[in-house]
């Protein structure tokens, strides 16, 4: 990739961060009401109107609203994420404490996931058996089907208070990551199954696996040379949008498991109307995104050469068909 | 005679016996939510202390709960909220992203950029952190967490939109009618969302049981119904206490909430493949 194409990448990258600030900012403050107002219209106890006011001056919220705006986007854009209402943290430290926790989640669950849906999606793409192919690929709309707060508590219900393998709680060592993981994936390697298997029906019935076919080469040969390969491609796109949305999924799933992650903290906040927390969580998510896409984008020239280098080559004399 | 050749075609898909199923399913649903006292005698809401956590049985079909309420009459008295959510939720994103959809690919130019730049900013966003945002400012309630629900599933609307809405745009019967003197209002009601209108629907029908799944996600986490309210999601989320004594608790309303998105997910997919071979 050129430098000029990775600037290009980034630049409109910096547009959709910068969007989701907006987007964000424009829910949650446009809205009749304002974070100091929300957080007291819940709570017991009352507040003098000097110490309400004195409150909404601290968050700078006295302020009209286009100089809220420019204040808060400055103060993001140097790393500030303004405080917790609840707490009185910066966000920015609640968001950093939080997120070793949920990148080990969502990491286990997207290998899980990955694992799980393209082993269903070959599977049923190279055997010969009718009625594995159909069982292989009634799996997934299942998949997608079943809520992931229900197959959270079933998976706990079995494996942590009937057969005591797992624990119910807690995030200390690896097996308290596994139930969690599990329950993350399932969702997402259905999405994978569907999306590859798509891919790898295509593939085996393009010309090139025909002409290999025809040049001699058996069925796995073809399956590993080319199959796999082309056929994989809109998968990893897939994959991109759906890292981009695991922190939508740990919202439930850290719930359920009672961890300390970004999803618990999403739960947490909006349920004490915390404003800032909840904003610098949708704008972690849509960065979360952001670098998902690109490196999705990344990864497409390793699988197909046709997109390697596509400035630096001479222009291609003929296109294979 | 070509009218009955049409519907025997479309409604083929229908007759494969997933769909039948399917369809089963959701009758049985839509009935619960429009008459839930017709299936159960029971009262949802107040229960019997005597009978607290019982299993299921002939008596109680999905046994009861902590305060001795029968759980199948829970779940089916809370069909009714479940499905007016949902229902609520796909209409918001329906006609909300119908309307950037359509304002989009008719207008073209920069107010096509500005709004598709927009949409593709909104996708960024995860769907239930965006959700969730819409929550906090709007306050908890079924209805909000369906606006919310609404609000994050518009973007897909309106891309669909857009693009019907860029092809029948130069179709040679806009121009005509243009030429005719038709204003831009009237091309739109008479000639463009007749011609889009299928395949917008067709998205409604998919995407009916994910809206489901995100009302009741969100529901589970508390932000909507109220107890004892009976609704999907909640219902769920109260039984978290019981799970080491009462598996019936979360297990079977879950059960009834999966198969009901399956099936709508079902019959989307095979008004999908019809549309497919109707154009």
């Amino acid at each position: 990739m050129t430098a000029r194409g990775a600037l290009r990448l980034l630049g409109g990258a910096a547009v959709v961060l910068w969007g989701a600030f907006t987007v964000s900012f424009a829910i949650l403050y446009l809205l009749p009401s304002d974070p100091v107002s929300i957080m007291l219209s819940q709570s017991a106890e009352s507040l003098d109107p000097a110490q309400v006011q004195a409150l909404r001056e601290r968050h700078g919220l006295d302020r009209p609203l286009p100089e809220q705006y420019l204040t808060q986007l400055g103060n993001a854009l140097t790393g500030d994420l303004g405080t917790s209402v609840t707490t009185g943290a910066p966000v920015t430290d609640l968001l950093a404490e939080a997120l070793p926790h949920t990148a080990a989640l969502a990491g286990l669950a997207l290998l899980l996931a990955v694992l799980a849906g393209t082993g269903i999606a070959v599977l049923a793409s190279w055997t010969r058996a009718r009625w594995l192919r159909a069982a292989l690929l009634a799996l997934p709309p299942v998949g997608v089907a079943v809520p992931g707060f229900w197959v959270g508590l079933v998976l706990l219900q079995l494996f942590s208070f009937t057969w005591y393998v797992f624990p119910a709680v807690g995030q200390d060592g690896f097996a308290s990551l596994v139930l969690p993981a599990v329950t993350l994936a399932v969702p997402l390697s259905a999405t994978i199954a569907q999306v590859l298997a798509r891919g790898l029906d295509e593939a085996w019935r393009a010309p090139y696996a025909d002409t290999a076919f025809g040049a001699g080469a058996s069925r796995n040969r073809v399956l590993g040379a080319h199959v796999l390969r082309n056929g994989s491609l809109p998968t990893v796109t897939l994959i991109g949008v759906l890292t981009g949305n695991l922190l939508g999924g740990t919202v439930v799933v850290e719930t359920v498991f009672s961890r300390q992650g970004l999803g618990r903290l999403a739960e947490q906040a909006v349920t004490t109307q915390d404003i800032p927390v909840v904003q610098g969580l949708v704008l972690t998510g849509a960065l979360v995104f952001v670098v998902a896409g690109l490196l999705a984008d990344l990864a497409h020239p390793l699988l197909d050469p046709r997109l390697r280098g596509r400035r630096a080559a001479p222009a291609p004399r003929a296109v294979p068909a | 005679m070509s009218a009955a050749r049409t519907g025997r075609d479309m409604t083929r898909g229908l007759r494969r016996p997933g769909a039948v199923v399917a369809v089963l399913i959701l009758l049985v649903l839509t009935a619960w939510a429009v008459a839930p006292g017709a299936f159960t005698a029971h009262d949802p809401v107040t229960g019997i202390p005597a009978e607290r956590l019982l299993p299921p049985g002939p008596g109680h079909w999905f046994g009861t709960d902590h305060l001795g309420r029968d759980l199948f009459a829970r779940t089916v008295h809370g069909t009714g909220l479940t499905v007016r959510a949902a229902l609520l939720a796909i209409a918001v994103a329906l006609g909300g992203g119908a309307a950037i959809g359509l304002i989009a690919g008719f207008s073209g130019g920069v107010l096509d950029d500005v709004l598709m730049r927009g949409i593709d900013v909104v996708l960024a966003i995860p769907g239930l952190l965006l959700s969730l945002a819409v929550v906090t400012a709007l306050g908890f309630g079924t209805v909000n967490v369906a606006l919310a629900v609404g609000v994050a599933s518009a973007p897909v609307f309106a891309r669909v939109m857009r693009s019907r809405a860029l092809h029948v745009r130069h179709a040679g019967y806009v121009e005509a009618a243009r030429l005719a003197g038709s204003g831009p209002v009237a091309i739109v009601l008479r000639h463009v969302l007749p011609n889009a209108a299928g395949p917008v629907l067709v998205l409604a029908a998919v995407e009916l049981g994910a809206v489901a799944l995100a009302v009741s996600s969100l529901s589970f986490l508390g932000f909507g119904a109220t107890p004892p309210t009976p609704e999907w999601g909640a219902l769920i989320a109260e039984g978290r206490d019981y799970l080491a004594v009462a598996w019936w608790y979360t297990a079977l309303p879950g059960l009834v909430l999966a198969a009901g998105v399956l099936a709508a997910g079902r019959l989307g997919r095979t008004f999908e493949a019809e549309g497919r071979h109707a154009r």
